[in-house]
């Protein structure tokens, strides 16, 4: 057996352990799933408050903001608390002596990750067209979902950076790691334009890949812009990722080194 | 056996060159490391290990308030050998630094000075090298507590490349051997009792074909029927495996029965070490080694058990 083969057999072995944990755990996911069903919805009827000339296409701006969120902060729930999840059943100390390199762990935890916010965000928009009756009409999807594609590179990459927290301290890691995701929610323009928000915020804002995937996505569902049209943003988005994930990884590593340092790799931390 | 190719074939000494090769995967070595001559028989080199740790006295990681910390000195330049084969016991009070040897030896810490290797790879510089050789068996039996005893162990097997099928033949043998039946597989590990989650531990590590094994307190808290089957174990591990074991425990009669020598630690340092019958003869000629470890302590034993109890 090679040690590519070692390593992609350990990758699989995580996106199995969760989907496993998924099956034991299926109560909450249908409530949080129905949870993000009906926010999704109520989040697509404020549009209600518009007059009805405008009324389809601002469910279409909120909702395409709703389920990207959904999205990406899936993505970055499950990249970002796969350490703290360890900490919690008291397996770190196992699978981080386990003989792989630590791009192979987390690797798998996103590629998991990938996988389940997709199909959550499918079950969500299968929900959302069956309730606005939404007409895609025009819409570029094919080009959505390359945009989508192209940041899951940058956003696996920010997940790789907030991941080390916990793993630097058990509780004030994944504290910090839910204000990270309330800034980035909060300046990437998922609701509104980022041009809304004051002064830092919109510097802040032009520097979140998100804001990027928001832009790209509902100009290629509302606007129906070519692949051509979407390419610039596109390559930004995949250039972004070049960057961040091995800056990810790197922040990752110097955090291990410091909490093997620190005695911090253990259950209780 | 699966991954890389373990000891004794792990180690193709040519000259000054020790090469490992994963199996199937000729003609390229897997990696090579030099510095191989004189380790051939040792399994672990600890050369005055120190390790420390900031401790919180107040505030800490909840509330807001600041934290006030204190530095403790976990071990005092520890130094001692392990040989290829050997059941190496490690005993001492909690808090004495059993398991931050262990710790070191298994590449979840860093030492501040000294030098820790496995199989003459230090541990620091080869962590990826030193982790293909060792597991551990920890007091707590740390699972995934939804998860099936099966599912835990196709995790656990499978960041080492093991494969499903591979896992499941295996893991109903080491069970079967330690007493566990079949049908618990199946079963959430919260529904089995601590004496068969610890088992399903020792099989975690097994499935690995560690070539040493790191058992840090592995019966504590076992009724006594799961304590004999895990003993058992070790000795059969010992017996029919080219592995080598160090073990922590409070269990005196234990480390008789089990270890070929033993370590007295107290207070990050080692106090004694040698095999049980010399520990006895030296300190205790008329007793047994929990006489000789309490002369050594040179405290009585409900002196030690409190300090147990209270850390």
């Amino acid at each position: 057996m090679t040690a590519a083969q070692i390593e992609g057999r350990a990758s699989m072995a995580l996106v199995r352990r969760n989907l496993n944990l998924v099956k034991r755990y299926l109560g909450w996911e249908a409530a949080f799933l129905f949870y993000n069903i009906v926010n999704t919805l109520t989040i697509g009827l404020i549009a209600s408050l518009e007059p009805a000339s405008k009324r389809a296409e601002t469910i279409l701006y909120l909702v395409i903001g709703a389920l990207i969120w959904n999205f990406l902060s899936v993505l970055f729930n499950e990249v970002s608390n796969s350490i703290q999840w360890e900490r919690w059943e008291g397996t770190i100390e196992y699978s981080m002596m386990a003989p792989i390199h630590r791009l192979t762990y987390l690797g798998g935890v996103c590629v998991w990750g990938s996988l389940y916010g997709l199909l959550r965000t499918a079950f969500v928009l299968g929900a959302v067209v069956l309730f606005f009756h939404l007409s895609l009409a025009g819409a570029n999807l094919f080009g959505a979902l390359l945009v989508m594609l192209a940041s899951l590179l940058s956003f696996v990459g920010l997940g790789l950076m907030v991941a080390v927290l916990p793993l630097i301290s058990a509780e004030r890691g994944a504290q910090a790691n839910q204000v990270i995701q309330g800034v980035i929610l909060l300046i990437s323009g998922v609701y509104y334009p980022i041009s809304a928000l004051p002064g830092p915020l919109h510097a802040l804002g032009v520097l979140s890949p998100a804001t990027y995937t928001l832009e790209a996505t509902r100009s290629a569902i509302l606007g129906g812009a070519s692949v051509a049209h979407l390419v610039p943003t596109i390559l930004g988005l995949v250039g972004a990722g070049v960057i961040m994930i091995p800056v990810g990884l790197g922040i990752f590593t110097l955090g291990e080194r410091y909490a093997m340092r620190a005695g911090k790799l253990k259950r209780a931390g | 056996m699966s991954g890389l190719a373990r000891a004794p074939s792990v180690f193709s000494g040519e000259a000054d060159l020790l090469t490992f090769w994963a199996e199937g995967s000729s003609p390229r070595p897997f990696f090579v490391l030099k510095e191989v001559a004189p380790i051939l028989d040792l399994a672990v080199e600890v050369k005055g290990a120190v390790k420390s740790f900031w401790e919180t006295e107040s505030g800490g990681e909840v509330g807001l308030l600041p934290i006030r910390r204190r530095r403790t000195l976990a071990l005092k330049g520890v130094s001692f050998e392990v040989r290829r084969g050997e059941i190496f016991g490690i005993l001492g009070a909690n808090g004495a630094g059993k398991s931050t040897l262990i710790r070191l030896i298994a590449t979840l810490l860093l030492p501040d000075a000294g030098e820790v290797r496995v199989f003459g790879m230090d541990v620091t510089r080869h962590q990826l090298e030193v982790r293909r050789h060792i597991n551990r068996v920890s007091v707590e039996a740390s699972f995934f507590k939804k998860l099936s005893a099966y599912e835990n162990l196709d995790y656990a097997a499978g960041l080492y490349g093991r494969t499903r099928r591979e896992v499941m033949a295996e893991a109903v043998a080491i069970l079967s051997d330690l007493g566990l039946p079949e049908k618990k597989l199946r079963a959430p590990l919260e529904n089995l009792s601590r004496g068969q989650q610890q088992k399903v531990a020792i099989a975690r590590a097994m499935l690995t074909s560690p070539t040493l094994m790191l058992l840090d307190e592995p019966t504590t808290g076992l009724d006594p029927r799961s304590k004999k089957d895990v003993q058992a174990f070790v000795e059969e591990i010992r017996d029919h495996h080219d592995s080598t074991t160090i073990l922590t425990t409070h269990d005196m009669r234990e480390a008789e029965r089990l270890c070929d020598r033993v370590a007295i630690i107290h207070d990050g340092a080692f106090l004694a070490l040698g095999t049980p019958s010399e520990l006895v003869e030296r300190h205790a000629p008329e007793g047994d080694l929990e006489e000789a470890f309490l002369q050594i302590m040179g405290k009585p034993m409900e002196e030690i058990e409190e300090a147990i109890e209270i850390s």
